[in-house]
């Protein structure tokens, strides 16, 4: 077993297979009871350089319900990074005051950054468009804990693959565990060929579709993500393929039994709430075992698990 | 009929040979030359069998260590060091490029933190003949068309 003390979390392959793992049991141990006073003398830094709302909250519960003390801001404007302070001499400030950073920051490597420059462990809660690698371990353990196993799972990803960093995060997380992968994008939201390419250098299988409809019968997990209107610079391109990655009660009909929908939240239209009802939908509980996993993370990084 | 030199020889010092004739002037900087006090004799657009016209850096009484020269492998793969005392050449070998870069490429990336702070770039080389470099920090792939230099 790896001794995770005093490592840092920032991209997912920071961590190995049996280190997945690891965090995985640890944070069913919490989902059994995760109330313990294990993390009392224990300062966590929340350092959210831009909006979050589920992320936040659930490091700062997690922290809480281990009875660790978390201070930090979640509005820039609030602190003397406004005032032009460098984003070096924050971080060396907030190691002094704190036995762990967690840190969200629009700028994209910032955390890799604020990992070298800090004397306690940083753990990534986001950088940009590029890593949030405590979401993936989530992906995994609801992954997991819906399928009895990581292995040899039919993975189909639905929506924006281009610019979905969780989307991006998952594959390469994924890749150590035999899945094949059913990507499901418009044509403009294509998973990414250096993605694409990690797949193929595990020796898996990927197939493409731009339909929803064609993968319901074959995944074990459907992993939903938002496709914005934004990534599109024709509307009308947007109007024409918009309903080919929302999923509808009425198509779920003829999924396997074992198959569950995740999505890393907020939804907006992409799954429609009828989906809710049914015994498929698991995103709700997938954001809750947030906390445990956040739980997992922190206590193994500060040396208590 | 005996071959004249183009450009003259040095008596100590250093040759960069087979520079392609655009990427001069970027060799010039990479290696700080603008700077440099004793004499550099700068041929260009001449005629090579290994490429079709070529360029050439003499630097007189100028020895550079290997990680200062490989940098200019990123622009000039094909460059040729060889090192000069009494005339006679010393040793010649072809450039490299190294595995890991520091300092002088800028990430393509605007939202990375090397271009938002006052922070070193940093590269892993991930892809050598068709020249792919991985920032060390945001992760996005600077190629050699979105390759910038830093000042």
């Amino acid at each position: 077993m790896s001794n995770l003390k005093g490592r840092n979390l920032i991209s997912i392959t920071d961590f190995n297979k049996e280190e997945y793992l690891q965090i995985l049991d640890i944070a069913e141990g919490f989902e059994k009871n995760p109330k313990q006073p294990i993390l009392n003398d224990k300062v966590v830094a929340t350092l959210f350089f831009e909006p979050s709302t589920r992320t936040r909250l659930s490091f700062e519960s997690a922290a809480n319900q281990l009875g660790a003390r978390v201070i930090g801001f979640s509005n820039p404007a609030a602190t003397s990074a406004s005032k032009g302070e460098s984003l070096h001499d924050t971080i060396t400030m907030v190691s002094s005051y704190s036995d762990l950073i967690v840190m969200r920051n629009p700028i994209e490597g910032s955390s890799r950054y604020a990992s070298e420059v800090a004397s306690v462990p940083v753990i990534n809660a986001g950088d940009g468009a590029n890593q949030h690698p405590t979401q993936c371990m989530l992906d995994l353990y609801s992954i997991r804990k819906t399928q009895g196993t990581l292995d040899n799972l039919q993975i189909a990803l639905v929506g924006d693959l281009k610019y979905g960093r969780t989307v991006h995060s998952l594959v390469q997380a994924m890749c150590n565990f035999n899945a094949t992968f059913h990507l499901v994008s418009p044509t403009e939201l294509k998973l990414p060929s250096s993605v694409k390419m990690s797949i193929k250098e595990a020796g898996l299988k990927y197939y493409q579709y731009t339909d929803i409809k064609d993968i319901i019968g074959v995944a074990d997990i459907i992993y939903m993500t938002r496709v914005q209107r934004e990534r599109f610079p024709d509307l009308m391109e947007y109007e024409r393929v918009k309903d080919s990655c929302i999923l509808t009660a009425d198509i779920l009909k003829g999924c396997k039994e074992n198959m569950r929908i995740l999505h890393p939240l907020p939804r907006v239209n992409e799954i429609t709430t009828d989906v809710d009802a049914t015994p498929y939908a698991y995103y709700f509980q997938q954001a809750q075992n947030g906390v445990y996993v956040r739980q997992a993370l922190m206590s193994a990084i500060l040396g208590v698990r | 009929m005996k071959k004249e030199l183009v450009v003259s020889a040095i008596e100590n010092g250093t040759v960069i040979d087979h520079i392609p004739s655009n990427a001069v002037y970027q060799v010039i900087r990479l290696l700080g030359l603008e700077k440099y006090e004793d004499e550099v004799l700068i041929g260009t657009n001449l005629k090579s069998e290994k490429l079709l016209r070529k360029g050439i850096i003499k630097i007189k009484n100028k020895y550079f260590t290997n990680q200062e020269i490989n940098k200019i492998a990123l622009v000039a793969p094909a460059a040729t060091l060889i090192k000069i005392e009494n005339y006679e050449v010393i040793d010649k070998r072809e450039v490299e490029i190294p595995d890991h870069i520091e300092n002088f490429v800028k990430c393509m990336n605007p939202k990375c933190v090397t271009n938002n702070e006052v922070v070193p770039t940093r590269f892993n080389v991930v892809d050598k003949s068709d020249l792919k470099l991985r920032c060390h920090y945001c992760e996005k792939i600077t190629t050699k068309e979105t390759m910038r230099f830093t000042e």
